[in-house]
């Protein structure tokens, strides 16, 4: 019996004799050291674990919070006017108001005072704010899923096809979009106006051709990402080796292509939103963008410059709601694009 | 100078071209597909004055045709006559507004270029110390901040709180406000491309060699480690002319500039086709020809890159 293993020490042969069962906590063991992270949960653990990044997010929610549940029970809407009320500080009142006071009855006070109108400050800010956060949404929403789908057909079906669909994203890449959103918010703007869906116009010129050109021209970055990773990944070695040791391509296709092309879609859809409300505002401040008296940050920016001297703080609201957006926006992106881009992965 | 360089130069110039003639088919049947005449708008004009103007612009005939005429006056530089600012061509208003905006514009741009190599290079040499720290803070607020809000926050602070500087863009020194709130963001913009590009560079094997035989820290800097950090600086050249030309549309209101951007806010005011299409153009193509530049430079400048 060891004769054999004499002769060759290398020899592969094993002799089963030798070896003993395991024993249960043994085998206990290697179960929990074969508990693998999935790829998302293992990105979610990164983020987590950014605290500028949570820090962000949950501004966002909070934000998210007032913009969509306080105007349901606030006591001023954002059209009521009230002319003894006009351009009042924070937490000042009127003299009708304190009269109210002096006699016992509660009267809410105007958190960022009132506008030259009359109108509560506070809750046309939260209206603008809502404003800014769907657009900045339904922006990532619409880029979201023409990209996908543009890039995953340029990118599986490859050859021509892919050719000509590139050409197109090229070029409509090199469009200036900012201008063209301009050029349509004009040209639409009499439509708008005068017309009978309630929703397109309350929502205004600016809104609708944001949206289209959302639709028409922002998609191609995530359209350009999607088919880059596609591609890239088809041609990957731990594709080939996944399917050397048999891996079906519906394997291949989640375990692979998903997570891969998952963190793409998350990072270009989080840096798009900032973008799409900058776009926003920038037409609401220069008149094209949400109708009247709908308000909207950049609008309320400037309707503030007419009496800046005197009302600073009307500037002063939007602008800071405007920028803490953004920013929290901008880092939360920066911390998804750490936590999801696995080549920067320790 | 090689061929294969030349045949992407005009496979670039074909594009660029064909992206310019794009703008200028979208500019033209979006404004046409406005039902309202430019005319109509005025009160106490009977049909047949309409009628007279709209000859007389040229706004009676079929709209191909109308589009064939636009698009060959252009070629002569004649992007028609303004109805907004009547007896004004709109290429003489184009230019008299680009003059102001360019001088602005070009400034902006050259400081925003020039601060944000010099810090965002600073930045990386001095990583996680405290300068690096500061840096990224300003330049990630500076990046949150649209040109509206940086404007008139300025105006607020500089012109009216502290009476520093003039508020109005035709008082001395009243430039100084404009160029600084349209510099900022591209400054923050370039500052951050600079500093991860400049961290990219300094972990390479050729830096290390140059250390190795003993070149000088500032030598490595400015002999070896500049002049490749700059690739991704030049490719941000195109979008940078977009965000300066669309910013000083607010930057020149805010600052009362009487520059391309104001006449272009006041035009849709005066909802003058002519010089809203005119000044369309003429802005995407700045921006489409930089874009064109910037990709050539950056060839030229790094051969490394396939020309593909």
């Amino acid at each position: 019996m060891t004769e054999k293993k004499m002769k060759n020490p290398l020899s592969l042969q094993i002799d089963p004799a030798l070896f003993e069962t395991a024993s249960e906590e043994e085998k206990a063991q290697q179960v929990t050291m074969r508990e693998s992270v999935s790829f998302m949960r293992d990105a979610m653990r990164r983020l987590r674990k950014n605290r500028i990044a949570m820090i962000s997010l949950w501004v966002i929610l909070l934000v998210a919070l007032i913009a969509f549940i306080v105007p349901t029970f606030y006591p001023y809407t954002y059209t009521k006017q009230d002319v003894t009320a006009q351009n009042l500080g924070p937490f000042q009142y009127s003299a009708k108001e304190q009269m109210k006071i002096d006699k016992g009855m509660s009267v809410f006070p105007h958190i960022m005072g009132t506008d030259n109108l009359g109108r509560d400050y506070a809750i046309r800010v939260i209206y603008g704010t809502r404003i800014s956060l769907l657009v900045g949404i339904f922006s990532a929403l619409i880029v979201i899923v023409i990209g996908i789908i543009y890039g995953s057909i340029s990118g599986y079906f490859g050859g021509r096809v892919d050719m000509v669909m590139m050409r197109i994203v090229d070029i409509i890449y090199s469009l200036p979009d900012v201008l063209i959103v301009i050029l349509l918010s004009v040209a639409i703007k009499d439509w708008v106006s005068t017309s009978q869906n309630a929703l397109i116009a309350r929502l205004g010129a600016g809104m609708v051709s944001i949206f289209i050109v959302f639709g028409l021209l922002y998609w191609v970055s995530m359209a350009r990402q999607v088919r880059g990773q596609i591609l890239s990944i088809k041609k990957q070695e731990y594709v080939l080796a996944s399917r050397a040791i048999g891996a079906t391509p519906a394997r291949i296709i989640r375990k692979h292509m998903i997570p891969n092309c998952v963190s793409v879609i998350i990072i270009i859809a989080a840096m798009q939103i900032p973008s799409a409300i900058f776009t926003e505002s920038f037409l609401s401040f220069l008149g094209l963008g949400v109708s009247v008296p709908m308000p909207s940050l950049g609008s309320l920016a400037s309707d503030a410059r007419t009496a800046l001297r005197s009302y600073p703080y009307q500037l002063i609201f939007p602008a800071l709601s405007i920028f803490l957006i953004v920013l929290s926006f901008n880092l939360l992106g920066n911390g998804l694009r750490d936590a999801f881009d696995p080549k920067l992965r320790n | 100078m090689n061929a294969k360089f030349l045949a992407y130069l005009v496979k670039r110039l074909l594009m660029a071209l064909l992206t310019i003639f794009l703008v200028i088919a979208i500019t033209f049947f979006v404004m046409h597909a406005i039902p309202a005449s430019p005319f109509s708008s005025e009160k106490a004009k009977s049909d047949a004055v309409i009628a007279a103007l709209e000859a007389k612009y040229g706004f009676d005939k079929p709209v191909p045709i109308q589009f064939l005429n636009y698009l060959k006056n252009i070629l002569h530089g004649d992007f028609g006559l303004s109805t907004g600012w009547i007896g004004n061509t709109v290429a003489e208003l184009i230019m008299g507004g680009f003059s102001y905006s360019a001088r602005i514009g070009f400034t902006a741009g050259l400081i925003a270029i020039v601060l944000g190599v010099i810090l965002g290079s600073i930045a990386a040499l001095r990583r996680d110390r405290m300068l690096d720290k500061v840096i990224q803070v300003l330049t990630t607020a500076l990046v949150s901040m649209p040109s509206f809000v940086m404007a008139t926050l300025l105006l607020l602070l500089f012109a009216l709180q502290l009476n520093w500087l003039p508020s109005m863009g035709n008082q001395p020194g009243g430039l100084i406000l404009p160029v600084i709130s349209l510099a900022l963001y591209p400054m923050a913009y370039v500052t951050r491309l600079q500093r991860s590009s400049m961290l990219d560079v300094l972990g390479q094997d050729y830096i290390r060699t140059a250390r190795a035989k003993g070149v000088k820290n500032s030598g490595v800097i400015f002999k070896h480690a500049l002049k490749n950090t700059l690739t991704p600086v030049i490719t941000y050249a195109g979008p940078m002319m977009a965000y300066i030309l669309t910013g000083s549309m607010v930057v020149e209101n805010i600052f009362s500039v009487p520059g391309l951007g104001r006449l272009f806010t006041n035009s849709m005011l005066r909802t003058d086709y002519m010089m809203i299409m005119g000044v369309t153009i003429f802005l995407a193509t700045m921006i489409i020809l930089m874009n064109f530049l910037a990709d050539i430079l950056y060839k030229v400048i790094d051969p490394r890159i396939d020309l593909g």
